[in-house]
């Protein structure tokens, strides 16, 4: 295809676009990971039930995904936080070969998600149809722009507002930072180390469960679709810097502009490839990401 | 020299030998064709995880990308065999080099990143191996390589009438890299690799060259593992992007090691003695209604080994350790 300017202005609108919601998506496993340095190799399955949720709540309720959301977001700010309770909780204690504990445990888990999504929802591709967003396209001077991903978009630079405030102006943000710094030292000032971690991940999961429900508007979900995000996931936030929420809002820019710029230049089933060129780059000169403190 | 643990590693050598040597006669006694392919499986697995666990286990640098490896021993030798008549006995050999130099000149930039940066590096690294194969025509591109029967004999490593010359490979490379493992334990490697794992400043601070330790496990366990790669692939003789460098190859590389204890001699071969017929029976009687359930049992698996006995299974045969414990 000849590659005009006009072509590469709408290759990098849509970039952009999709580099807000990978941001969304992997925002949740930077928080986590700042919070108590584990990382969740569960992420993607997160991701995976929360649109599995967004979907049959269209397909029973006639709930448009925008509606339902919170809801989604909500159920799995519960489901995080169980998680935590039931299997991290322990991960986190594991004395012997405790990396491998961490990275295990969830790796487990991502596997139980999936085979169960298989058993109960088989393997089947399903989407979300006649949605209130899906399909529309708006055109803002001469560059198209796909509703639905404008939208996501929006919600992502809102959602990463909300958190930004949200960890700096509140006693809760300030217990996680204090937790963050040192676990020890809160609970002699009366924080409870649990509660602050299973609130955590509770909202690590409640972040992926809201960019879910807008991914099931113009993706299909299928029980393995987790695991397609989840790596790019873990590279926009190892590209930012574990721990650093920031990072994970720049590094999902960084791999939407990455990727449409490699669409141009590579055959399409090659385009991950530039995300994954581009992250081993950055992270071999600097080995703790753009703006990682660790 | 520690008396107690040169004992150890006496005995150890003897349990290998009585094992090596009741494993070879089962053949004889099994005569089912299913049953003989499990054995092979987990011959094989459990050499797989042997090797990495060198470089995952004994050096700490655990590593989700091996899968990586295992295809180009796999490639190699298939390309070799397919495109220019090279026995695959060469391109065993031509894999596992390849796959040790890949790994050290890997290793140059990612022994610099520590913890999860270094696992999610390897994860990386090998999913754009994949996507390169997935796109490569000469080499077969998605549609992999159909290995051509073209003999029935160990010069050209194939059998179309009996699984057993598979089997008696699969058991000479478990016992290869057992042996490998149990050499190593006791050289100035082992003892490096261990330090590093422990604590790699206070290592570098006693003059162990950290750098150059996890080189060299890098390099002994992506040769073991190509040459892994190699036979399997002139086992199932047909071999895809997909189905050798996909990242389930890498997880199931690790899983009997950290089933049965990572960073231990046994661990690697005990579990994948249960946890490879485990995953076969179970996807044979309830995974083939397609409805994932092996893959709920297998994750539950992980997920309650991984917590409930961090340290693995092998610790439970260890009844001097329980009491050098107490």
């Amino acid at each position: 295809m000849p590659v005009t300017a006009e072509t590469i202005i709408q290759s990098l609108a849509s970039g952009l676009l999709m580099g807000l919601l990978y941001g969304l998506i992997a925002v949740g496993l930077a928080l986590i990971f700042g919070l108590m340095d584990v990382v969740n190799f569960a992420h993607g399955e997160f991701l995976m039930i929360a649109m599995y949720a967004t979907f049959f709540l269209f397909a029973f309720f006639a709930i448009d995904p925008l509606l339902s959301a919170p809801l989604v977001a909500a159920a799995l700010f519960v489901f995080g936080a169980v998680v935590y309770l039931l299997i991290v909780r322990f991960a986190v204690r594991a004395k012997a070969n405790a990396g491998m504990v961490q990275i295990f445990s969830t790796f487990g888990l991502a596997i139980v998600m999936r085979g169960l999504a298989q058993y109960f929802f088989t393997p089947d591709y399903r989407s979300v149809t006649h949605s209130w967003l899906g399909g529309k396209t708006v055109s803002v001077a001469g560059i198209f722009l796909p509703v639905p991903q404008l939208v996501g978009a929006l919600v992502a630079i809102a959602a990463f507002g909300g958190l930004y405030l949200f960890i700096n102006r509140t006693d809760f943000g300030r217990a996680l930072e204090a937790t963050r710094e040192d676990a020890g030292a809160v609970a002699l000032v009366g924080i409870d180390k649990n509660k602050v971690f299973a609130l955590g991940w509770g909202l690590g999961a409640a972040l992926v469960g809201l960019s879910g429900a807008i991914m099931a508007i113009f993706f299909y979900v299928y029980p393995d679709v987790g695991a397609s995000f989840a790596l790019i996931a873990y590279v926009t936030v190892a590209l930012g810097g574990f721990g650093s929420v920031f990072g994970a809002f720049a590094g999902g820019i960084i791999v939407g502009l990455v990727e449409a710029t490699t669409a141009l230049l590579l055959p399409p089933s090659l385009k991950a490839v530039g995300i994954y060129a581009v992250y081993l780059l950055v992270v071999f000169v600097r080995p703790r990401g753009l703006f990682g403190s660790m | 020299m520690d008396t107690a643990f040169a004992e150890r590693r006496r005995r150890d050598l003897i349990v290998a030998f009585v094992l090596a040597a009741i494993a070879a006669v089962v053949p004889l006694f099994v005569k089912d064709v299913y049953v003989q392919n499990i054995m092979v499986l987990t011959l094989m697995w459990g050499a797989l995880s042997q090797s990495w666990n060198i470089l995952s286990g004994y050096c700490g640098q655990i590593s989700l990308g091996h899968a990586m490896y295992f295809g180009i021993g796999a490639y190699t030798t298939a390309l070799l065999f397919t495109k220019f008549g090279v026995l695959p006995w060469f391109g065993m050999l031509g894999g596992g080099i390849i796959s040790a130099v890949i790994a050290m000149a890997l290793g140059y930039p990612c022994f610099r990143l520590r913890g999860h940066y270094f696992v999610i590096a390897t994860i990386v690294i090998a999913e754009i191996v994949l996507l390169l194969f997935h796109n490569w025509d000469w080499a077969g591109a998605a549609m992999g390589i159909d290995i051509p029967v073209r003999g029935d004999s160990w010069l050209k490593f194939q059998f179309t009438r009996s699984k057993l010359p598979y089997f008696y490979f699969a058991l000479a490379l478990a016992c290869v890299a057992w042996f490998v493992t149990w050499w190593l334990e006791d050289s100035k490697w082992g003892y490096w690799w261990r330090a590093v794992k422990d604590n790699p400043d206070a290592a570098e601070s006693l003059g162990v060259v950290v750098f150059n330790s996890k080189m060299g496990a890098a390099a002994v366990s992506a040769f073991l593992v190509a040459v892994g790669g190699s036979f399997y692939g002139q086992f199932v003789s047909y071999i895809d992007p997909e189905s050798v460098m996909g990242f389930q190859f890498s997880l199931l590389m690790a899983l009997p090691a950290v089933l049965g204890g990572i960073g231990t001699l046994w661990g690697p071969l005990l579990g994948a003695v249960i946890l490879i017929p485990l995953t076969e029976l179970t996807r044979s009687f309830i995974g083939g209604s397609g409805r994932g359930v092996d893959l709920i049992v297998y994750g539950g698996l992980i997920v309650a080994i991984s917590l409930a006995r961090p340290q693995g299974l092998v610790g439970l045969f260890s009844p001097r350790r329980k009491e050098a414990a107490r």
